[in-house]
């Protein structure tokens, strides 16, 4: 990761109003962005607005922002984890395993999250317990985890999941709102009060701003660190669950390519992705404005990878803009 | 001697010969003269990747776009060979480095000019260009038929018993030789990356610095776009899809170290040419070729576990006294 900006943080003589504040924060900005999409979307498709639309277009994004949630703290704290994706896979490949030996919807639930908990504290102890990079570390793991997958599976998939299984990833709480979409807005409210009102939040941020410092004020750096990425890997683990329970199958090459997407949701939220800074709320919002281009994108039936051209753009130009706009007004000066 | 057996790179050699050797009494015929070159073949465009991503991560960067912007310049060259067959192939490969240096150079400009970490930058434009191969081609492939046969002969031609492709790898490699350790560019890149701070005052330009390591490494990648095409006589969206992240292990098996500074050119070549063994050691062996990610992630690992035993010490250690002495 590049560490080039020279620099030096500067601290205002006074701090700006919070009216002022919340108004030009980042999440209310990427508030904006989301406002204007969804109202373009729903002038632009006649489909666009209606209950159980919007309801499907939730489908695009509830697996991928429970990892980014995860992801938002360990990014937050100065680490990554890319070997997201590659959890996913081998936790619906243990799943799709444990279905051969006959196992029930509960047990591939425990077996599918376990996974994704030991994928995590592997993970977790290669970069806390031995003092390694983050970056690398995952970039072995993702390869190493969806290895595993292609090992058990090479070119066949997992079949014939019970029909109970088919709840998490299909079923509806009630009305449009879908377990999904539940969980969702659960795990967001989770990671929010653990991030923004909790000891250990403020310790993640602690970490990420400076982790000697943090090591000094008596913050158990490794311990925490490891902890994000047991987190990450439970997540992943969920999204397993849930991935799989949509797409009633398994193959090596599930959810590929979902590490960078979880990434840009995190970065495209407001986290730096140096550490030190962010909120949940970004990450969310950042969600749901990427789940509305692709949704109202798929509804005008522009491919896939022509989103993923906007979906980057977007992020670039997310980050870029800010910066242009400080720079610009340092010249003024 | 003894200066030579703590060398990474004369061990990473020796684990490399001792595979190949290995390989061959298990299916006699591997450590043939033939079927190693076929083996440094495959490698080559690898070795040529390791390179230019190996002079971004000296300088604490990341390059994530390289495989994208591999499989665009190589569809660019792609669609020209199939509209105009008459235009020479040198031409092509001018055009497709030309390409990828300026995409490069895109990624550079946003790094150096707005100060957007790299892997930001480069996650980005991975998408981007990626998209923009279906764009300009129309979501179509261009199949082995379409391209003319001088095109697709300028990887194949055999010289000295080589071909064509493992000599555009070789004078690479040895330009990059001379470059890292003759000329002051090569220099200004270990210098930034070793200590950025250090580099401003011994009068180096860090961000110049590092975008010239984003357009070597785009360069390099325009060139292997049609190194690619032209040797698997394909293009399409999919090309080199996931590849950068080889590129990548193949730099850190290499020994090359991901917080900068560390890294040799003989590392890159070995760390490629370690992962092309082992992708022409499992089919001989009968080992299932579904069993290749596993190896390369395992050895990626095992490559930075040993990395990290060798270059423990400075603040770490200084604040395991400031705990033990607490």
């Amino acid at each position: 990761m590049s560490i080039h900006s020279t620099e030096t943080r500067r601290i205002p003589d006074r701090l700006g109003t919070p009216l002022k504040g919340a108004i030009f924060s980042w999440p209310s900005l990427l508030l904006v962005v989301g406002a204007v999409l969804f109202i373009v979307n729903s002038l632009a498709s006649p489909y666009f607005l209606s209950p159980w639309s919007l309801s499907d277009a939730t489908f695009n994004f509830t697996e991928k922002v429970l990892i980014a949630l995860a992801m938002a703290l360990l990014i937050i704290a100065g680490e990554i984890d890319l070997s997201v994706a590659s959890i996913i896979a081998l936790a619906s490949t243990m799943m799709g395993l444990a279905l051969q030996y006959g196992a029930g919807t509960g047990e591939l639930v425990l077996i599918g999250v376990v996974t994704g908990l030991v994928c995590g504290a592997f993970n977790g102890f290669l970069v806390t317990g031995l003092g390694l990079p983050s970056i690398v570390v995952t970039i072995g793991t993702m390869s190493f985890f969806r290895g595993i997958s292609y090992i058990v599976l090479g070119d066949q998939a997992f079949k014939g999941y019970p029909a109970s299984f088919a709840y998490f990833g299909q079923g509806y709480v009630f009305w449009v709102f879908s377990f999904e979409f539940v969980l969702f807005l659960v795990c967001s409210l989770i990671y929010y009060v653990l991030l923004h009102r909790t000891n250990f939040g403020r310790q993640i941020f602690a970490i990420g701003n400076n982790d000697v410092a943090a090591r000094f004020s008596g913050i158990r750096v490794e311990r925490v660190k490891f902890i994000l990425f047991l987190l990450t890997g439970l997540m992943s683990g969920i999204a397993s669950v849930l991935l799989t329970s949509r797409l009633d199958s398994t193959r090596p090459s599930i959810a590929a390519g979902w590490e960078l997407e979880a990434v840009t949701m995190v970065v495209l939220g407001g986290v730096s992705i140096l550490g030190g800074s962010g909120t949940i709320q970004g990450v969310v919002i950042a969600a749901l404005i990427m789940g509305l281009v692709t949704f109202g994108l798929g509804l005008l039936n522009v491919p896939g990878i022509v989103m993923s051209i906007v979906i980057g753009a977007l992020l670039i130009f997310v980050i870029a803009l800010p910066i242009l706009f400080r720079k610009f007004r340092n010249r003024r000066r | 001697m003894s200066q030579i057996l703590k060398l990474r790179e004369f061990w990473l050699a020796v684990l490399i010969a001792a595979l190949v050797f290995a390989t061959d009494m298990r299916a006699p015929g591997f450590a043939s003269p033939g079927r190693l070159s076929g083996i440094v073949e495959d490698s080559s465009i690898l070795m040529i990747l390791a390179l230019g991503q190996m002079v971004v991560i000296l300088t604490r960067s990341i390059d994530l776009s390289m495989a994208s912007n591999l499989a665009l310049s190589g569809m660019i060259v792609a669609l020209i060979n199939k509209a105009a067959p008459g235009i020479p192939v040198p031409a092509l490969m001018l055009i497709a480095t030309t390409c990828g240096l300026l995409l490069g150079a895109l990624n550079g400009l946003f790094i150096w000019r707005l100060g957007i970490p790299a892997i930001v930058v480069t996650l980005g434009s991975l998408t981007i260009y990626r998209g923009v191969i279906f764009l300009i081609a129309g979501g179509q492939w261009v199949n082995a038929d379409a391209f003319s046969a001088s095109f697709v002969a300028y990887t194949r031609i055999e010289f000295l018993g080589l071909s064509l492709l493992v000599w555009y790898a070789v004078a690479i490699v040895i330009a990059f030789v001379i470059l890292m350790s003759r000329t002051s560019l090569g220099r200004s890149f270990y210098a930034v990356g070793v200590n950025p701070t250090a580099a401003v005052y011994a009068g180096i330009d860090v961000g110049r610095t590092t975008f010239y390591a984003f357009c070597l490494s785009g360069l390099l990648s325009g060139f292997c776009g049609y190194l690619w095409v032209s040797r698997y006589v394909i293009g399409s969206v999919e090309v080199a899809r996931g590849y950068e992240l080889t590129v990548v292990a193949a730099c850190v098996i290499g020994g090359i170290s991901i917080s900068g500074g560390v890294g040799t050119v003989a590392g890159a070549v070995l760390g490629a040419l370690f992962l092309g063994v082992i992708n022409g050691a499992l089919p001989v062996i009968n080992i299932s070729p579904f069993w290749q990610m596993a190896i390369s992630g395992a050895a990626i690992i095992l490559a930075v576990v040993l990395n990290g035993r060798g270059a423990k010490r400075g603040q770490r250690l200084i604040l395991k006294n400031a705990e033990a002495t607490a």
